[in-house]
C-alpha cells in the first residue's frame, strides 16, 4: 500500500457571487499518495485552482470552505492553530501559482528573492541561503553564476518559470502544488519544462500536484490523474489507464476531442451539449445533459465516487463498486 | 483548385519601438520578406510560436496594415493601389475572425446591433425587415436557434462557444470570398473547439470561402488544414510549406521537425518515448537583434558556416514542399 500525503474528503468550497452561491468545490475526495505526481485536469474554471487553495485552507475573501477535511501526513489542516498553518504553508508546501511569473519584484534581483524567501520562514546566513540557491539553481539548468544576479525583466519566460521553480524548492517542501506551470511558455521551453520537472522529482522524491487543462502536458508528467468536471472529481486512475482506457463519458469525450499533432489522429468528436453555468449546475450527474449514457437515474441522483477495481476511482452510475 | 486569391509577394512589415525615453528610435521587422499565395476556397493554416509575426501577416493579407514593402495582390491587383470603391470591396471580401470575440462585439451592444451595420453598410440588406431576417439566418447558420433568443441579448450574457459563433456570423454575413481566422479557438475549450473548427469548415465549404487559419496549436492546424496547406513561420520569416499532413508526418527543416518533437501529445506512450531535442540555446534570439544568415542558426542542432552567413530562401523540396534551410532542401 502506498501511504497518502495528502487526503481530501468531502471538501466543498463555495463563493458568494452577485447572482447566489457559487459552489466550485463539490464534496471532492481525493488521495495524493507519497512521492508521485498526480496531474488536476479539467477545462478552464471546473474548480481546479480553487480546489489546490483549499488544501492550504486559502480561499479568496468572499468564498469559504463549507465542509469536509484536509489531512496532511494525518494532520487536520483545517484545525490547525494559525502558528501551524503558517509553519504548514511555507514548510510543508509550495504553490507556485498560475501566473507567478508575473509576481516576482522587478526590482530585486533573483538572489535577493532568494534571501527574502528563506529568511521570512527561518533564521539563516546568506552563505548558506547562497548555496542552497547556487544548486537548486544549477538543478533548473540555468547558469547560476549569472543568473542570481539578474533582475526579473532580464529573464525570458521560461528562464522566469525556472526561477520561480527553484524558489519554490528553496525550504525543502514535501509537496508541490503548479498551477498551469507552462501555459505562458513556448511549445520549446514547455517540454524543457516537463523533462527538469520529472528530473527534480526523480531526485528529491517531492510529491506534486501537476494543474492543468491540457491534456498533453499530463500525459507526459503524472503517474496518475485526477479529471475534474463542473467542481467533481469523476474519475481517478494511472495515467496510461486514463489516455487508453477511459471509463467516465466526460473523460472519454475529452480525450476524444483533442487532435493530435503527431502520428494517427483518430477520430475527433466535440462534446455535444451546452456548458452549464456552475451558479445553477444541473441536477444529478453534473454531466448528464450532455451524456449520451444519461438514464433517469443520472438526472436525479448525483452519483458518488467509488473504487471500481485496480485503483480506477469513477463517479458514474454506469458502474459499481468492483 | 481553384485560381490564385489572395498573393502575397516579397512582403516586409517593420514597426518602430523606442523613441525618446529608451534613446535611439530602432526598428523590429516583425514580417521579413515572405511571399505565398492562397486559392480560392483554399484552407491554409499559418502556425508558429507566440510572436513570430502571424497575426502580423493575418493584418497584412487583409490589408488592414500597409506593408513597409512587397505587395498584397487580391484576384491579381495590388490591393494598396485599388480606387475606393474597389478598396471597399476588398474590404468586404476579407473578413476576420479575432482570437477573442469581446474585440469584436462590443458591450454596450445587442447582438443584434452587432450584427446589422454591416449589412446595411454593405447594402445587404435595404431595411430594417430584411436586416432582422438576415441576422436571424445568419444566426441559424451559426446554430444559435431560435434566433430571437439571441438578437436582443447582450454578450455579456453569452458563453465563450456562443460568442464566437456570433463573430463568425458577423464575418461571414457580407458574404465575403476571404476569411483570417487569428487563433479563433484559441480561448476556447478543448470540448467546444472541434464544435466550432467544424461549423467554420462547413460554411467554408459551403460558401467557397478561403481561409487563412493562424494557430500556435498544430493539432488544431492540422485537424482544420487537413485538405489544404500548412504554412510553418520563425521569426518573421516562413520556413516550410506544403500540403498538411505531409509536413506534419515529415517535416523537412529542423526547426519544424523539433516543434513537432516537443509540442504536447495527449497521449503517455508517445509523449515519453520521444527525447530531448538537442538544440543549441534554448534562448530565442531578440527580435530587434535578429542574427546574419538563417534565424534558427543560433539553436539549430545541424547548422553549419554557411548558415550563419547567407539566409535561406525558400525552395522546392519534394512535390509540392517548400523548405528554407541550407542544409535540407
Ligand atoms: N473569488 C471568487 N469569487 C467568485 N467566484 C470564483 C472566485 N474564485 C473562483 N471562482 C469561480 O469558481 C470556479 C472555479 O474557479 P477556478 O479558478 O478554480 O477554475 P480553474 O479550474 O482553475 O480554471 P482555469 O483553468 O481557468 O484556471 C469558477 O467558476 C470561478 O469563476
Ligand atoms: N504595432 C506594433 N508595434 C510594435 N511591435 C509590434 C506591433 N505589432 C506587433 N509587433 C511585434 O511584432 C512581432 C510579431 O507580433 P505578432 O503579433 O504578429 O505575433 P504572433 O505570431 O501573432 O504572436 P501570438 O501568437 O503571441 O499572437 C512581435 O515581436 C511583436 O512584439
Ligand atoms: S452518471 Fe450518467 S450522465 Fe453522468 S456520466 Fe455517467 S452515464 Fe453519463
Ligand atoms: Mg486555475
Ligand atoms: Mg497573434
Amino acid at each position: 500500500m502506498t501511504e497518502n500525503l495528502v487526503s481530501i474528503r468531502g471538501l466543498t468550497v463555495e463563493f458568494r457571487v452577485p447572482r447566489g452561491i457559487l459552489r466550485a468545490v463539490d464534496e471532492v475526495d481525493l488521495d495524493i499518495c507519497k512521492g508521485e505526481i498526480l496531474g488536476l485536469v479539467g477545462e478552464s474554471g471546473c474548480g481546479k485552482s480553487v480546489l489546490a487553495h483549499a488544501i492550504i485552507k486559502q480561499v479568496d475573501p468572499n468564498g469559504y470552505i463549507k465542509g469536509g477535511k484536509v489531512l496532511f501526513e494525518g494532520k487536520d489542516v483545517f484545525s490547525m492553530s494559525e502558528e501551524d498553518l503558517r509553519r504548514f504553508r511555507w514548510k510543508d508546501v509550495a504553490i507556485i501559482f498560475q501566473g507567478a511569473q508575473n509576481a516576482l519584484n522587478p526590482v530585486m534581483r533573483v538572489f535577493d528573492h532568494m534571501i527574502d524567501t528563506v529568511l521570512a520562514h527561518e533564521k539563516s546566513s546568506k552563505e548558506e541561503i547562497l548555496k542552497r540557491s547556487f544548486d537548486l539553481i544549477k538543478m533548473v539548468r540555468l547558469d547560476a553564476d549569472r543568473v542570481l544576479k539578474l533582475y526579473p525583466h532580464e529573464l525570458s519566460g521560461g528562464m522566469k518559470q525556472r526561477v520561480i521553480s527553484a524558489m519554490s524548492l528553496l525550504l525543502s517542501p514535501k509537496f508541490l502544488i503548479l498551477d498551469e506551470p507552462t501555459s505562458s511558455l513556448d511549445v520549446l521551453t514547455q517540454k524543457y519544462f516537463l523533462r527538469l520537472m520529472r528530473d527534480i522529482h526523480e531526485k528529491t522524491g517531492i510529491t506534486m500536484l501537476f494543474i492543468t487543462h491540457d491534456l498533453g502536458c499530463v500525459a507526459e508528467v503524472a503517474d496518475r490523474i485526477a479529471v475534474m468536471y463542473l467542481a467533481n472529481i469523476i474519475e481517478i486512475g494511472d495515467v496510461k489507464e486514463i489516455f487508453y482506457d477511459p471509463k467516465h463519458p466526460y473523460t472519454a469525450a475529452l480525450i476524444k476531442s483533442i487532435p493530435s499533432a503527431i502520428g494517427k489522429m483518430g477520430e475527433i468528436k466535440p462534446i455535444p451539449g451546452p456548458i452549464p453555468d456552475p451558479v445553477f449546475p444541473p441536477s444529478g450527474c453534473r454531466f448528464h445533459p450532455r451524456c449520451q449514457y444519461a438514464s433517469d437515474k443520472c438526472r436525479k441522483e448525483r452519483p458518488s465516487i467509488i473504487n471500481i477495481g485496480g485503483g480506477r476511482l469513477v463517479a458514474c452510475h454506469l458502474y459499481t463498486q468492483g | 483548385m481553384g485560381s490564385v486569391l489572395i498573393d502575397v509577394k516579397d512582403v516586409s512589415k517593420f514597426f518602430s519601438i523606442g523613441g525618446r525615453l529608451f534613446g535611439k528610435k530602432r526598428s523590429v521587422c516583425a514580417v521579413d520578406n515572405v511571399s505565398f499565395c492562397i486559392n480560392e476556397g483554399e484552407t491554409v493554416a499559418l502556425v508558429g510560436e507566440s510572436g513570430c509575426g502571424k497575426s502580423t501577416l493575418g493584418r497584412l493579407a487583409l490589408g488592414v496594415l500597409q506593408p513597409t514593402s512587397g505587395k498584397i495582390l487580391f484576384r491579381g491587383k495590388d490591393i494598396w493601389r485599388l480606387n475606393r470603391s474597389e478598396f471597399k470591396e476588398f474590404r468586404r471580401n476579407a473578413q476576420i475572425i479575432h482570437q477573442d470575440p469581446y474585440d469584436t462585439l462590443n458591450p454596450m451592444r445587442t447582438i443584434y446591433q452587432s450584427l446589422s451595420p454591416p449589412l446595411m453598410h454593405y447594402k445587404i440588406a435595404r431595411n430594417r425587415r430584411e436586416c432582422w431576417e438576415k441576422a436571424s439566418e445568419l444566426l441559424k447558420m451559426v446554430g444559435l436557434v431560435p434566433p430571437e433568443d439571441f438578437l436582443q441579448r447582450y454578450p455579456a450574457r453569452l458563453s465563450g462557444g456562443q460568442m464566437q459563433r456570433i463573430a463568425i456570423a458577423r464575418a461571414i454575413s457580407v458574404n465575403p470570398s476571404f476569411i483570417v481566422a487569428d487563433e479563433a479557438v484559441s480561448m476556447l475549450d478543448a470540448s467546444l473547439r472541434i464544435e466550432i473548427l467544424d461549423l467554420l469548415l462547413d460554411l467554408k465549404r459551403k460558401f467557397n470561402m478561403a481561409c487563412l487559419f493562424i494557430t500556435h496549436d498544430f493539432g488544431v492546424a492540422r485537424y482544420f488544414a487537413r485538405d489544404g496547406r500548412i504554412l510553418v513561420m520563425y521569426l518573421g520569416s516562413i520556413i516550410e510549406e506544403g500540403p498538411t499532413e505531409d509536413v506534419i508526418l515529415d517535416p523537412i527543416h529542423p526547426y519544424t521537425k523539433i516543434l513537432l518533437d516537443c509540442v504536447p501529445v495527449p497521449n503517455p506512450e508517445v509523449a515519453r518515448s520521444r527525447g530531448l531535442p538537442h538544440l543549441k540555446s534554448l534562448e530565442v534570439p531578440s527580435i530587434t537583434n535578429m542574427p546574419p544568415g538563417c534565424k534558427f542558426y543560433t539553436r539549430c542542432p545541424y547548422g553549419e558556416d554557411i548558415c550563419s552567413q547567407k539566409v535561406p530562401t525558400l525552395k522546392p523540396s519534394g512535390k509540392d514542399r517548400l523548405v528554407a534551410c541550407h542544409m535540407f532542401s
